[in-house]
């Protein structure tokens, strides 16, 4: 008994038959002819359209570009323009507020300050008291302002005598001309910066020479009598030296590197400088190791308003005089010709 | 005396204020020169004349002219850039 097929016409033995005959089976006729006709169909727009096809596609291509570059150009756009706009106005406003936060945190501290030499300012407490009760007895210093930075306060002068110092050296550092290379190029850059130099500056002006040459001994005289009156009276080593160090300047203005140079070399303020800093660390820079304890130096503070009192204030004085002196001339000279 | 104080402290204003609005370098560290002289007067005003003949040495002397060597240095001073192209 022969099995039933639901799908008898599609089972092997028919189809064999039906190759047999010379024909096809009916799911192959089917099935080429499903994909004779959308190939035919291809075939005929190809041939016909191709061209056009391809330039329809290219077309829609550009758009969707060019629809991008919109996009992407309103996108930056909106970085460029309206968005640094944003940008900008907040900046302003926080700017502005930023000023007037200032303006106003200013405006309220100087309100809120003490009336100038008011009788409960908090600078009148027990340190400025003693200053100026028993600064006369403990320094010998008529000056207190002098008793004060070089006696009580010795230390700080100290650190910013080597402040001034380093100052020089770090501009000799930038502004020096080398002196690593072989000598011909030094030789030939400084005679360069000396040209450069002469070149604005109108030597043997008789008119600067003959006023220099009146003014600059009252000059330096001056700036001695700050340096050693300074524990007597107004001034002291920092007012000092800087007279002497602009006297110095106008010498060397009017004279000319010639002149200077027979008594002020780099030798000279190396020389100088190491031995007034050296002496003042070694007067006082004890008290970094004991702990700011005072003690004595030995010398006797003398009569009051005498030249030779106060101790070691007339001493330091000198030098801090003579480092800010010579500190002085350096920058003017580094600055000018990149040595001394 | 408070006159003269009232006016100095106008003229220090009045100063700082063309220092930083005159477009010329020179005349700016005079000015600057002229303002640290005034200042200086009104520290022997205030009683501190430690302070002005700091100020008079260093804030009108020392600190303008190294001003001047440097306006010299990279040639701002009018009327000496054309000479010392041609020179060079």
């Amino acid at each position: 008994m022969a099995k039933q097929r639901n799908d008898y016409e599609n089972s092997w033995f028919p189809r064999l038959q039906r190759w047999l005959a010379g024909g096809s089976s009916a799911l192959n006729d089917h099935m080429v002819e499903g994909l004779k006709a959308p190939s035919d169909a291809h075939r005929l727009i190809s041939e016909q359209t191709l061209a056009q096809r391809e330039s329809e596609q290219e077309a829609h291509l550009q758009e969707v570009q060019s629809r991008e570059a919109v996009l992407y150009e309103r996108a930056h756009d909106w970085g460029r323009t309206r968005g640094m706009r944003l940008v900008r106005a907040l900046y302003a406003v926080a700017a502005m507020a930023l000023c007037v936060a200032v303006i106003w945190v200013l405006l309220t501290t100087v309100a809120g300050l003490p009336s100038f030499g008011g009788q409960n300012n908090p600078i009148n407490n027990e340190v400025s008291q003693r200053y100026i009760e028993r600064g006369l007895q403990e320094t010998g210093a008529v000056n207190i302002v002098a008793g004060m930075i070089l006696d009580y306060r010795a230390f700080d002068t100290l650190g910013e005598s080597h402040v001034l110092f380093i100052a020089a050296c770090a501009v000799m550092i930038l502004l020096r001309l080398s002196d690593s290379g072989d000598e011909n190029q030094l030789s030939r850059e400084r005679l360069e910066a000396e040209a450069n130099d002469r070149l604005y500056e109108p030597k043997h002006d008789i008119i600067l020479q003959r006023v220099a040459g009146m003014l600059v001994p009252i000059i330096l005289l001056f700036g001695i009598y700050v340096i050693l009156n300074g524990h007597l009276g107004p001034g002291g080593g920092f007012s000092g030296g800087a007279v002497m160090g602009a006297g110095l300047i106008l010498y060397l203005n009017a004279y000319g590197f010639a002149a200077t140079e027979r008594f002020f070399t780099i030798k000279t303020f190396k020389a100088v400088s190491f031995g007034a800093l050296a002496f003042y660390a070694l007067a006082k820079a004890y008290s970094f190791f004991c702990g700011a304890n005072h003690l004595d130096s030995g010398i006797g503070l003398g009569v009051p308003g005498r030249i030779f009192s106060s101790g070691l204030i007339l001493y330091l004085n000198i030098a801090v005089g003579l480092v800010v002196a010579c500190t002085m001339y350096a920058f003017y000279t580094l600055f000018r010709k990149g040595d001394m | 005396m408070p006159i003269l104080n009232i006016m100095l402290l106008v003229f220090i204003l009045v100063c700082a204020v063309a220092v930083s609005m005159t477009k010329d370098l020179l005349t700016s560290v005079i000015i600057f020169m002229c303002q640290s002289l005034a200042m200086s007067v009104i520290w022997i005003l205030l009683e501190s004349p430690d302070l002005a003949i700091t100020e008079a040495a260093v804030g009108a002397g020392v600190t303008s002219l190294l001003m001047f060597v440097t306006l010299k240095k990279i040639h701002a001073i009018k009327g000496e850039r054309d000479d010392g192209e041609a020179k060079e």
